[in-house]
């Protein structure tokens, strides 16, 4: 027993020396839908960080809801880098714990979001229902899919998304754009609670006529379930979405992984990245990879975040409690 | 303090107590205090702490919210609902395993417990397909048929509490049953009493505080239930929507204190609820 711990504790002393001298290991807490985009671009990195600097790099891999992963920060879950799917999250990690500076956003190129994407509909096999817009959405009889923008961050982009559509048609208010949310909303027959769990709805369980979903989603639904099954339809207005990240200076201080962390987020911007996330249908940045790839990407007219006057003043106009969200589903107030 | 207790007591009980198989009443009393505090105080402890900081004004604002009140009268009349659902087909369960030999009934047993090992998401998505009005085994007969939807309906938060309740009841009652002697049965019918009459006069009193027990424990489960309710309920504001689910939706807006709220007032209600069963059991049991 005594050289059981023994052994024990010359082997965790061999690891301890051995991830000092030579090895690296980094963090990303990511969100949801990007487990397959960061497992390829972490192979990458981890192969030219070894090439350049001879260090053995392991870079782990936390995904969930967006929220959700945020909040793991703030409680203690020692991220070195944050590449969520909303700035808003971001923005109270920052707020909350105090580990990196407010203006994080400023610090990387194009808002600190080396990808984007946007808002489309997914419908079934032949578009039965010959959706074309935003406005065929609240037609007698359509049913459509979206989780719950409460508790969903995608679900935010598609909420913002349609009321920037109904903003934009001729005689367009604010009381047109909520009438036409509250309308809307009463053809969605199951909210989710997240992005995944609508996708089940709408795809394996059938519920739905139209799925509103991020392209990279959307995209996948068709690898997934064969291209047949499923048509993208591009709506004329939609949103610009702008997942961004960002380093969490106190936590990489801590780590010693500054470096490493500095360059792996660069990296995201290299053309050789870029090429990776178009791949996994996430909008690039880069002009010449943008142009590669130009057709699976269509363009369409888009808002931005910045249209809502950010994101603090839209979470507390549209989804906090009491918001627009709420209001429309309180009776009485339709 | 324990100690000064214990040396009061006559010689004799301290020497049956020595003979416990465990160690000492002061060391397993102190043993007991320890791990409920660490395991249950203290958690509820921090939740109850929480949402002070809204202030009474503040707290009593999040949780009389249109939407939260709804969420709370949907979870606990839901699981009201489930809990006398499962109370009923419980019990019948229950005598069935124990009063009849079949074959296979060492297989229906154990199933009896798969409620309790499925991970709660499983369940979830399983019922949701079988019940789901378009394309379910069940739920588009049932929808081409009758025109009654299950699935992304309160009646899908019902199911999904009936589902995960059932062990409760079904496991309590089942040694209570089989202690049950078949002679004093036999006894009241040579003393004239009918089926229903032996039934209700004689199992009946006797199965009580069980039965009270399965159904709180089952409603208690069905309270408490998220992972397999969220895919079935539909969760639509003011409709479908469970307490818990607004408890994540305060989350997500970084309102720790407006979830903790709603946290503390499910708390208060069902302890209320429990002991309410718990006094109701004790009255049964007197007579």
């Amino acid at each position: 027993m005594k050289s059981f711990w023994k052994n024990l504790t010359t082997a965790l002393a061999a690891v301890g020396l051995f991830s000092a001298a030579s090895a690296a290991e980094l963090l990303n807490v990511s969100y949801d839908p990007t487990r397959e985009l960061y497992k390829q671009v972490n192979e990458v990195f981890a192969a030219k960080w070894k090439a350049e600097t001879g260090e053995d790099l392991t870079i782990n891999q936390s995904h969930g809801g967006s929220g959700k992963q945020a909040r793991s920060v703030i409680d203690g879950l020692e991220a070195d880098v944050l590449t969520l799917a909303l700035a808003y999250d971001i923005d109270e990690v920052g707020q909350k714990t105090g580990y990196f500076p407010a203006d994080w956003q400023a610090r990387l190129p194009d808002n600190s979001a080396p990808y984007t994407s946007t808002i489309v509909f997914v419908v079934r096999k032949g578009n039965p229902f010959g959706i074309k817009d935003w406005g065929d959405l609240t037609k007698s009889g359509i049913q459509v899919i979206t989780p719950n923008p409460k508790t969903s961050g995608g679900a935010r982009w598609n909420f913002l998304a349609a009321w920037a559509w109904a903003l934009k048609q001729p005689g367009g208010s604010e009381d047109t754009a909520k009438a036409y949310i509250a309308e809307l909303y009463k053809h969605v027959p199951v909210l989710d609670t997240g992005a995944r769990g609508s996708t089940t709805t709408f795809a394996q369980r059938g519920i739905g006529d139209v799925f509103l979903s991020w392209e990279n989603e959307a995209h996948l639904i068709q690898a997934e379930f064969g291209a047949g099954e499923f048509e993208i339809i591009v709506p004329s207005v939609s949103i610009l979405a702008e997942p961004p990240v960002t380093l969490v200076d106190s936590i990489v201080d801590r780590h010693g992984t500054r470096a490493v962390a500095e360059a792996y987020l660069k990296f995201l911007y290299t053309p050789e990245a870029q090429e990776i996330v178009a791949k996994n249908f996430y909008r690039p940045r880069d002009q010449a990879v943008a142009a590669k790839y130009a057709a699976q990407f269509p363009a369409i007219p888009l808002v931005t975040i910045a249209d809502f006057g950010g994101w603090s003043s839209a979470q507390q106009k549209f989804f906090a409690d009491g918001g627009v969200f709420d209001q429309i589903y309180q009776p009485g107030q339709q | 303090m324990t100690s000064a207790v214990l040396s009061q007591r006559p010689p004799i009980q301290r020497r049956r107590r020595q003979r416990s198989v465990l160690p000492g009443f002061g060391l397993t009393m102190g043993y007991t205090i320890f791990y409920l505090s660490l395991i249950v105080l203290l958690p509820l402890a921090a939740l109850i702490v929480r949402p002070w900081e809204l202030g009474l004004s503040g707290f009593i604002a999040k949780v009389t919210e249109p939407s939260v009140l709804a969420s709370l009268k949907l979870s606990f009349g839901a699981a009201l609902i489930a809990a006398v659902i499962n109370a009923v087909f419980g019990l019948l369960v229950a005598w069935i395993l124990v009063r009849y030999p079949f074959p296979g009934r060492r297989l229906v047993d154990a199933l009896v417990d798969l409620p309790f090992a499925l991970p709660t998401a499983v369940a979830g998505i399983a019922l949701a397909a079988l019940y789901s009005p378009k394309n379910g085994w069940l739920g588009k007969p049932l929808k081409d048929v009758f025109d009654i939807e299950i699935a992304y309906t309160p009646l899908g938060v019902i199911l999904a509490m009936t589902f995960i309740g059932l062990p409760f009841v079904v496991r309590t009652l089942q040694p209570v049953l089989q202690e049950i002697d078949r002679d004093t049965e036999e006894a009241a019918a040579t003393l004239g009493a009918r089926n229903w009459q032996t039934f209700f006069f004689v199992i009946m009193p006797a199965l009580l505080p069980a039965w009270f027990t399965g159904f709180a424990l089952a409603f208690a489960r069905a309270v408490g239930e998220y992972g397999s309710i969220i895919f079935i309920a539909g969760n639509k504001p003011m409709v479908s929507e469970i307490a818990p689910v607004k408890i994540l939706q305060k989350l997500e807006q970084y309102d720790y204190a407006g979830a903790a709220a709603i946290g503390v007032v499910m708390l208060g209600a069902s302890f209320l609820i429990i002991l309410a069963i718990n006094l109701a059991q004790r009255l049964m049991a007197k007579p």
